[in-house]
């Protein structure tokens, strides 16, 4: 074959060699670099080869999708039931909140979402709005989901006093603090007042749906969200505070710390259940979900507070110095520079917390809740049902893995926004 | 700052949401206009939701019959899902009214965890399921065998004193509920699954092939199993034993859903039936209730033999054979005492 010619410096560039480059190269470094790793992917591929057909098969093709028992399902096909699953899929996401109200559920989560996206996407449109829209829907939600003549009166008084208080602020007392006393009283006046009216009169717009109707990967989702947007806030004043000068503030900071880490949660979940109510006086019902979710709060804050310190000591103190030379006080030094840069270092860890509270609610079945887990139990009880634990287990791991991937992917994300060529 | 007052003021309305007291469960529960009843997170036949999650159930059946002669309505109660551990913290917490959960009546829950037993309405014993495969026939020849057991139960206490006495010995695995148990066994992790026969039967029957799987013959113990309230409140405890022995009464005299809104008409030529059904005397209000409480438990899930067929019987998954629970006429140990 004659050689091609070309005049000096017009030679056309070649793609690289068949095995330098593509998939082939990618193989060649990655699977078959040296001769324990030839062994090991060999050995891998075996086992997958052995694996994968058999769960592809029970998985899809010889499952069942539709029957109205496990009899019909084991007569119809040989693989997975998720018929199963179809079936219970309401009893799965609602848990025993009435069939006629669960619109109400839909609502919030639609909200939910909607909130989500405005707080944590920087480019969604209305942004300006986030922190309005932030405060306002653990309310709406409250309202919604659990409704009833006491919650309505209780959230009523507190947006009406907020909104007089506000307009008083504005308008009356000459100084600041005479308006700051003045807005004060215009808002336990104003609550009171509505509050009383409120539940006097009997007003209810949504039904009452007690919290032990609550259940499924809805329950999952409220003790996660209340626990992650509170345990943040709390986690951050319990850091700080165990590095405060002042002696009580730091000491009981340590005390509450030590002590909720020294303790497994189980446990708090159990004083939280049973003990309480030998404890409190006879007569209070306090509420036994919204026990569960002080618990878990308390629980994460202290593993937040502790995660929050070490960003807190990663900040060198030269910036601290910086900040007191600048004649900043405690307060805007810590916003402005000590806590970014803080809570930066620490997101993976914070995210860490999250994503172990919200994992550990399921342990909240000790406690006679029903959460996916929960429900799944019970309801492998059912004869129509009994045994087919694989697909419920299945189902609720797909969907922790679900919501906690999405989690970790937001963290990294986040780390790449804010990183400052810090990283390694 | 906002956020933490708008959950303080969450708490506060949640709290006042509900309140009880210790003192009148009766009063309490009238009040509340529902029945807080304790029942199990799942055991097939006895307690569990359905695909619409309505719980139904033998044990449910007494909850609903308890309300109904309550409250007038077998439907208004509330569920309190236990596990075996917290069964009886719920109910002395008063988080709970009354107590089905198949739970065996001992001298030590009743005395020592402050308990007052309802009358007997599954007696049940202790038995262990094995694999065909393992070819063993008898109990004693269970030496080193790994076995299932659930925690926090009577079965566990029996398990250890009948190897001990038998000079044997076992590996115990541990679990919490039976669904677990049941995925552990059929999993091959343990070779024999220990529980109260009854639940050794509905588990198996749920089994692909339960052809494969032999009950032993030795049955290792009594588990009565009944209803409970906490001590200190005995017309509670008498509304609880007298709705139990009204289904078991209305079963012996012939009274069923179907029937019993004719008999209960007018008094008829039985007086026992007469007294239950309130057409004559007047039992109800010695217990604090009216002369119809009985009628109505009765409406709401039948007697004691139609709640039995329905949830457990052998036309059902479980198939359970009457056996001990059959009435004391029919060669059962089944005998309530009499409403006069």
């Amino acid at each position: 074959m004659p050689e091609q010619q070309y005049e000096p410096g017009t030679h056309p560039d070649l793609p690289p060699p068949f095995a330098a480059s593509g998939p082939v190269k990618w193989v060649r470094e990655n699977l078959f670099s040296s001769p324990t790793n030839i062994a090991l992917t060999v050995l891998a591929m075996f086992f997958l080869y052995k694996i994968i057909p058999g769960m592809f098969a029970w998985t899809f093709t010889d499952a069942t999708f539709v029957a109205a028992d496990r009899n019909e399902c084991r007569a119809l096909n040989s693989g997975a039931c998720w018929a199963f699953i179809a079936q219970r899929w309401e009893l799965f996401t609602y848990g025993f909140y009435p069939e006629t109200e669960r619109w109400r559920v839909i609502i919030t989560f639609v909200l939910f979402v909607a909130t989500v996206i405005l707080l944590l996407w920087e480019k969604c449109p209305g942004r300006q709005y986030r922190f309005i829209v932030g405060a306002l829907f653990p309310m709406v939600a409250l309202w919604l989901i659990v409704g009833g003549s006491s919650t309505e009166a209780a959230l009523m008084a507190y947006a009406a006093a907020l909104v007089v208080a506000y307009f008083v602020y504005q308008r009356f007392g000459h100084n600041l603090s005479a308006r700051f006393w003045f807005s004060l009283l215009a808002f336990v006046l104003v609550a009171i007042g509505v509050y009383t009216l409120w539940t006097a009169m009997g007003w209810s717009m949504l039904e009452h749906v007690s919290t032990d109707k609550f259940g499924g990967f809805m329950l999952t989702l409220i003790i996660g969200v209340t626990g992650i947007t509170l345990s943040l806030p709390l986690g951050i004043l319990l850091a700080l505070g165990r590095q405060s000068n002042l002696p009580i503030i730091k000491y009981a900071c340590i005390g509450f710390i030590e002590f909720i880490r020294g303790v497994p949660l189980i446990t708090l979940l159990f004083v939280a259940s049973t003990m309480l109510s030998y404890f409190l006086p006879p007569g209070t019902n306090f509420d036994l979900l919204l026990r569960v979710l002080i618990m878990v709060t308390l629980f994460a804050s202290a593993y937040m507070a502790e995660v929050i310190r070490g960003g807190l000591q990663a900040v060198p103190k030269g910036q601290t110095e910086a900040a007191d030379a600048m004649g900043l006080k405690y307060g805007p030094a810590m916003r402005l520079i000590v806590l970014p840069q803080a809570l930066k270092i620490s997101i993976p860890g914070i995210v860490n917390t999250f994503i172990g509270l919200y994992k550990d609610s399921v342990l909240v079945i000790v406690i006679g809740l029903l959460d996916p887990l929960g429900i799944g139990q019970a309801s492998l009880a059912d004869t129509k049902w009994q045994g087919l634990s694989t697909e419920v287990y299945l189902f609720v791991a797909i969907f922790f893995f679900v919501s906690c991937y999405a989690m970790a992917s937001y963290s990294r994300h986040l780390e790449d926004k804010l990183h400052t060529g810090h990283k390694r | 700052m906002k956020l933490s007052i708008k959950y303080a003021a969450a708490a506060v309305a949640l709290a006042s949401v509900a309140g009880t007291a210790q003192a009148g469960t009766l009063e309490d529960v009238k009040a509340r206009g529902e029945l807080n009843c304790v029942v199990s997170t799942g055991v097939a036949g006895f307690a569990a939701p359905d695909d619409k999650g309505a719980w139904s159930g033998f044990d449910v059946d007494f909850c609903r019959a308890v309300a109904a002669a309550v409250l007038g309505d077998g439907s208004k109660v509330s569920f309190v899902p236990t596990t075996g551990k917290t069964r009886f913290t719920v109910l002395n917490s008063g988080e709970g009214d009354i107590l089905f959960r198949n739970t065996t009546e001992t001298m030590s829950r009743d005395a020592d965890l402050k308990l007052t037993f309802l009358p007997v309405n599954y007696y049940d014993g202790q038995g262990f399921m094995i694999p065909k495969a393992l070819g063993v026939t008898s109990a004693k020849d269970l030496d080193g065998a790994s076995i299932c057991i659930q925690t926090g139960t009577t079965t566990e206490l029996n398990l250890a004193d009948y190897f001990r006495t038998n000079g044997i010995s076992y590996e115990p695995v541990p679990v919490e509920t039976n669904a677990e148990a049941q995925t552990n066994y059929l999993g091959g992790r343990c070779d024999v699954f220990t529980t109260d026969a009854s639940g050794l039967a509905s588990t198996r029957a749920s089994f692909e092939a339960p052809a494969e799987h032999i009950i032993l013959p030795e049955i290792i113990s009594k588990e009565p199993l009944g209803g409970a309230v906490r001590h200190g409140d005995d017309q509670w405890a008498d509304i609880g034993k007298w709705v139990v022995n009204a289904l078991i009464n209305a079963e012996e005299l012939g009274i069923t859903q179907a029937n019993v809104d004719e008999m209960g008409k007018a008094a008829g030529d039985n007086p026992s039936v007469n007294r239950l059904l309130g057409t004559e005397g007047d039992f109800g209000s010695m217990i604090g209730l009216d002369a119809q409480w009985a009628m109505r438990a009765i409406q709401a899930v039948g007697n004691y033999g139609e709640s039995f067929d329905r949830n457990i019987g052998p036309s059902t998954a479980i198939g359970l054979e009457r056996g001990l629970n059959a009435q004391w006429k029919d060669g059962g140990i089944l005998y309530a005492a009499p409403i006069r």
